[in-house]
């Protein structure tokens, strides 16, 4: 183990790393959530075999998700760093990281809740509507609660995806595991630190899938 | 009442439009239970859609008690669907959700208190039968007891119409007799008005009170069950009633008679009683009857033995006790 190793770990570096990866993937997740759920069931249900379909409703917030989800992350983060400034106040940092993950990862959202939402069998939505619930109730009391399992296999793989995301991130703006095998392993030629940072998010990535798809499989009361 | 009034529905598709249902005049009175029977693709599934408009027809009204509901506000028609229940082929039950949660659901949406939606769904899972599989999920359950809790569901807010939308079709043969007299019974006890849609015939003559017959989008005969039944007068209806027998064609050259029962009494034993006393061992080739009511209906092909004398004897006998028959080729 190389004295930078030692180092890092001796002055909570690591550890800090650890917890910053951790903050800001959950923290950019829950937001994007926020943001990219009602824009996900917008798009189910405005579509053609959605329970209200808006064609122009659709096309429009269809094409504005695409645009967003066909910008490499990378890309869209340098493009972002501006706009960051403008909306938190400051272009460094895990404010600002959290703020252009956020971005990238709404979209990425929107279109997983899309296809859960979808995912929904049709008969039970016609059941409803024959019950006289009107389409807001359809989408609280059916769509959601039916589709909840999927949607939280969904969110288990959007944060996995913001986890990656974030390593990115933390070359330029913020902190977290990737910064450190960045800065740390890739800069100074530390090839160990690299790969403890490469198994500690390994390790991360396997924590979240495991416990999410147990979260998903208790909820899911079709299988039983 | 229900009445359907030059109800027409066109589907625009870019293949070109289809027209699946054309001019329906239909009335289905208060108390009855009204069948709807036709092959698969001839616009049944359509019209009881229209019924609650979750299709809305391209022309014509639909007068639920005397209010034309395809002219009234969203607010008010889901109102009118809350007094309309209905059943599917899929069942169609909330997979998250638990049966009694289920039965809950339109009570939820009417608005009445939690208490008292549980206590009502509890008197409902009693009525189907299933009070011990309150906490069970739709998953755990049997096709019937789906289709039970569906009911159940449907009648939760105290509908006056029940709509079935081939609601037997996935059941097996006994599962299917279950669900009829369940439906039976709530139209006698509840006074519920019943419209069956079903592509089979048994289920229109074990339950239903009317039948209209529907055949390329449109309505080909209706009327009494058993008028229907006796005297098909549509080529649809005679060949949903009278399947035709392809066992002709194997005993050629043999004589062959068709009996028609048309309202017999039905404990008769008249294939015994002609072989006793015509003394002609007949062969049964196929038969198709029916009781309703305590009568006989349907069809009996008979094969005769050679020589003109027995098929003399048997037509005598046939003749003496009043049975229609004719003859086959």
């Amino acid at each position: 183990m190389s004295d930078m190793l030692i180092k890092l770990w001796n002055e909570g570096v690591l550890v800090l790393g650890i917890w910053e990866t951790i903050y800001m993937v959950f923290i950019s997740t829950a937001i994007a959530y926020v943001l990219g759920l009602p824009v996900g069931i917008l798009l189910s249900v405005t579509s053609d075999d959605g329970i209200c379909p808006i064609k122009a409703v659709n096309k429009v917030v269809g094409i504005a998700v695409n645009i967003l989800r066909s910008i490499p992350f990378v890309i869209l983060m340098v493009a972002l760093l501006p706009a960051a400034k403008l909306f938190v106040g400051t272009s460094m940092g895990n404010r600002a990281m959290i703020f252009t993950l956020v971005v990238a990862a709404a979209p990425y959202i929107a279109r997983m809740v899309e296809s859960s939402i979808k995912e929904v069998d049709k008969g039970v939505i016609e059941a409803a509507q024959a019950m006289g619930t009107s389409s807001f109730g359809i989408i609280r009391k059916v769509l959601i609660p039916e589709a909840a399992p999927s949607l939280i296999v969904g969110a288990v793989i959007s944060t996995v995806t913001i986890l990656g995301y974030s390593a990115m991130a933390g070359t330029i703006a913020g902190g977290g595991l990737g910064k450190i095998a960045i800065i740390f392993g890739y800069q100074r030629s530390e090839y160990d630190i690299i790969w403890i940072c490469m198994l500690l998010t390994i390790v991360i990535v396997e924590i979240i899938q495991e416990v999410g798809m147990r979260i998903a499989l208790k909820t899911d009361k079709r299988i039983k | 009442m229900i009445q359907l009034k030059n109800l027409t529905k066109t589907f625009h598709t870019p293949a070109g439009d289809i027209c699946a249902l054309k001019n329906i005049d239909l009335t289905v009175n208060d108390g009855e239970i009204f069948g709807i029977i036709g092959l698969s693709g001839a616009g049944k599934s359509t019209l009881v859609r229209c019924i609650n408009l979750l299709e809305r027809p391209t022309e014509g009204c639909v007068i639920i008690d005397g209010e034309d509901i395809t002219k009234v506000p969203q607010k008010r028609l889901l109102e009118v669907r809350r007094s309309i229940g209905m059943i599917f082929q899929g069942f169609n039950l909330l997979a998250q959700r638990n049966v009694i949660s289920n039965i809950c659901y339109p009570l939820e949406i009417a608005g009445v208190k939690k208490a008292e939606a549980r206590a009502r769904a509890a008197e409902l899972l009693e009525l189907v039968g299933l009070s011990d599989r309150a906490k069970a999920y739709p998953a755990q359950l049997s096709g019937g007891q789906k289709q039970r809790v569906a009911i159940a569901r449907a009648l939760a807010t105290n509908p006056k119409y029940l709509l079935c939308d081939e609601a037997t079709s996935a059941l097996d043969p006994n599962t299917t007799q279950s669900i009829l007299s369940l439906l039976k019974q709530i139209n006698r006890d509840m006074g519920v008005t019943i419209i069956v849609i079903t592509h089979e015939m048994k289920v229109i003559d074990s339950i239903c009170d009317r039948v209209a017959v529907i055949d390329k989008s449109m309505i080909a005969e209706c009327g009494k069950v058993s008028d229907v039944f006796v005297n098909p007068k549509s080529d649809i209806a005679r060949e949903l009633i009278l399947p035709k027998t392809k066992v002709t064609e194997r005993v050629e050259g043999k004589k062959m008679l068709r009996i028609i029962f048309d309202g017999e009494e039905s404990k008769m034993p008249v294939i015994s009683n002609l072989v006793i006393s015509s003394g002609v061992a007949v062969n049964i080739m196929f038969a198709d009857t029916k009781d309703i009511d305590g009568k006989a209906y349907g069809q009996m092909l008979l094969q005769i033995p050679d020589g003109d004398r027995c098929l003399e004897r048997v037509v005598a006998y046939l003749d003496s006790i009043n049975l229609k028959y004719s003859e086959e080729v």
